[in-house]
């Protein structure tokens, strides 16, 4: 049997989760001896047509960028999409806050339309296209891209938690973030991570999107306990979860 | 001699985002010769508006996965400046420390991964494993250490989390810093074996040399080999004190190309460079023993204007930058540490913060209103710097290497874009070649 075909493509994103499966290091020596990376530009200079798996990083800003992606769905017997930006869009999407032509006018002034600065609504790649699997986080988490990839090529399907950060984080044992009077996103927040943040003394941004149905009247109880508002959380929420359009 | 060549490389390989080559020459006359980077913009100067204080480097963070570190610590550094907050001399140590993780981690990627396969004539590192097992494992050991260090201090490998204006979240118990120290003192003989694989296959880097400006961080009290602290310096400034980093933008003097999605800069002359080679070239006096004998290795001294040795210039700073951190934990470790409780009174105020990334000088500004919400923004990345000087270097290469035939001339330009390290997602992305026939 050959080896299924791996390819990986980056769109608007800061290329840290590429960084991730780098980051394998020694282990990338295993996983590139089950697989045939046929694309991976900026590990490689070698490119292909045709892939059993493509993975793909980045929020989709531009018309041009979404007939890419629809070419390598074409091509692809399965998607996956590899962190916040494919997945829910990351911090490209604060942009959509915003209106676009002043957005081009902030940064690059009189020279804003300019053809090859023209920008869009960030996109999340299944805004786009079907997506077959995602791997959540900003940026993914080694070991969790790992056991996806594991799943994909013994032909499983990946279990994702879909409990909240705090279940991960009392585990844990550490002090919860809202008793130092800061507003953590963990009670709404998909686990999977570990509570690696927390673990770290920083509160949850919500990089890994929101479990599929977020207790809201539990984290409202949180925020009234703490004398917080449903503002200071949206605040928050935003950074990460900033939805097509204005935010929430 | 070929009269003729076409070359057009879409999107360039192992470099780090988006950018093309394009070469035309017609009967032995250049008709054609871009840097183009036509990597999606992200708009992160709009999109940082609105927000807190406290919420500025876990966005602008994402400027780059690969400088995570050095983005935090610049708008970290900005937010500090703007609010009037002091940091602790044990902060501002472990924070130096981390920067230093990060130019290892980023060092080690770039020339292990990205351009030693240029070096040994392959495609990428995968085909090395089997030719050179050892010499890749060497490289993949000192790209762990790297990131392990990066997350002890940093909380995680890319994208930290420890990080908040004031201080730190959470220090390393002195248990940790000791094992760091230990893991450190045993990479020191990695890097050099390193060091002289890459010697092995230096004559494979171009002779080419191009007289230009080089642009970074200097520092005078004490005096240091910086990354994080000091005013800007350049190779033009003639014995001239160094500009404040508060008075960046007189330094960068932004343009947007009709080439780049990326905005281009120029100082005395029409380009200029930053990047190792450029901190190598204005404070390589204040270098490390250890990092003095490995550009010994290589023959590379003061005044160099080869690009290709910008490569070389970051195998110094690895060396540099181990050998001061073993010093450094030593120094912490005797004064012991301490838990510090950091509080912070948001208020109106304009700061700047400047700290060398790996692949060279980065600046942040942020303005705040009265409620700590960020008004405006101006973020100036080192990709951005060398565009210019890219371009200036293509135009210098092609006509010096256009007899040695369009495949070598492509290859040739490819490993020139690659020797400076882009980071095209930080300036937006870039890396294309494509020659005309």
């Amino acid at each position: 049997m050959s080896k299924p075909r791996v390819a990986i493509f980056d769109f608007a994103c800061c290329e840290g989760c590429q960084l991730q499966i780098v980051n394998l290091e020694e282990e990338i020596l295993d996983l590139i001896g089950v697989v045939d990376v046929v694309e991976w530009r900026e590990a490689m200079s070698e490119q292909s047509q045709e892939y059993d798996i493509a993975l793909i990083e980045g929020s989709i800003t531009r018309p041009e960028d979404e007939e890419r992606v629809r070419e390598i769905r074409k091509r692809a017997k399965i998607l996956v999409a590899l962190g916040a930006c494919a997945t829910i869009g990351g911090v490209n999407k604060l942009k959509n806050n915003f209106d676009i032509e002043e957005v081009k006018k902030c940064v690059y002034g009189k020279d804003a339309q300019m053809p090859h600065l023209a920008t869009a609504m960030t996109k999340s790649v299944d805004e786009v296209v079907p997506v077959d699997f995602k791997i959540q986080g900003c940026p993914i988490d080694r070991k969790e891209f790992t056991y996806v990839v594991r799943c994909l090529l013994m032909g499983k399907t990946p279990v994702i938690p879909d409990y909240p950060v705090c279940v991960e984080c009392k585990a844990k044992e550490n002090v919860c973030r809202w008793e130092y009077g800061e507003v953590c996103l963990g009670p709404i927040i998909r686990a999977g991570c570990g509570a690696r943040c927390p673990s770290s003394h920083f509160r949850c941004f919500g990089c890994r999107g929101y479990t599929d149905n977020p207790n809201v009247d539990a984290a409202k109880e949180v925020m009234d306990k703490y004398g917080l508002t449903v503002e200071d959380l949206k605040q928050k929420m935003e950074l990460f979860g900033s939805k097509q359009g204005h935010t929430i | 001699m070929s009269k003729n060549i076409n070359i057009h490389v879409h999107h360039v390989t192992r470099i780090e985002g988006h950018g093309n080559i394009v070469v035309n020459v017609a009967n032995g006359k250049i008709e054609k010769c871009q840097w183009q980077v036509p990597e999606a913009p992200r708009f992160f100067e709009a999109m940082v508006r609105g927000r807190r204080w406290d919420d500025i480097q876990t966005i602008v963070s994402r400027i780059c996965g690969i400088c995570s570190i050095t983005h935090s610590l610049a708008s970290t550094k900005a937010v500090e400046d703007a609010l009037g907050l002091e940091v602790s001399e044990q902060a501002d140590t472990i924070r130096i420390l981390m920067h230093y993780s990060e130019q290892l981690q980023s060092h080690v990627l770039h020339v292990g991964y990205l351009v030693a396969p240029d070096l040994f004539t392959a495609p990428s590192v995968v085909p090395l494993v089997p030719k050179a097992p050892d010499a890749v494992k060497t490289i993949i050991r000192a790209h762990r250490v790297a990131n392990q260090w990066s997350d002890l201090l940093a909380g995680r490998t890319t994208h930290p989390v420890t990080l908040t204006p004031g201080g730190l979240t959470k220090i390393p118990s002195e248990k940790e810093l000791r094992q760091l120290q230990d893991t450190l003192k045993a990479t020191v003989n990695d890097l050099v074996t390193i060091c002289e694989v890459v010697l092995s296959v230096a004559d494979k880097l171009p002779n080419f040399t191009r007289e230009t400006e080089y642009i970074s961080l200097r520092q005078d009290n004490p005096p240091t080999y910086t990354f994080y602290h000091g005013d800007i310096t350049s190779t033009d400034c003639n014995g001239d004190g160094p500009v404040h980093i508060r008075d960046w933008e007189k330094v960068a003097n932004e343009y947007v190309s009709p080439q780049s999605t990326a905005k281009w800069t120029r100082w005395h002359r029409d380009a200029y460079a930053v990047g190792a080679l450029a901190r190598f070239n204005n404070n390589a006096d204040l270098l490390s023993p250890l990092g003095k004998k490995v550009a010994g290795m290589f023959g590379l001294k003061k005044g160099n204007c080869n690009p290709f040795m910008n490569n070389v210039a970051q195998l110094v700073e690895c060396a540099h930058v181990v050998e001061t951190s073993i010093e450094m934990i030593d120094k912490l470790l005797t004064k012991g540490l301490k838990q510090e409780k950091i509080t912070v009174t948001p208020k109106a105020g304009r700061g700047t913060g400047c700290v060398e990334a790996p692949r060279g000088i980065l600046f942040h500004t942020y303005e705040f209103d009265k409620n700590g919400e960020c008004v405006a923004a101006n973020i100036c990345i080192p990709t951005n710097q060398n565009h210019a000087n890219i371009q200036k270097d293509f135009e210098a290469f092609v006509p010096q290497f256009m007899d040695r035939g369009q495949d070598d001339l492509r290859l040739g330009l490819e490993m020139l874009v690659r020797s400076y390290d882009p980071c095209i997602s930080c300036s937006t992305h870039m890396l294309n070649v494509e020659f005309v026939k």
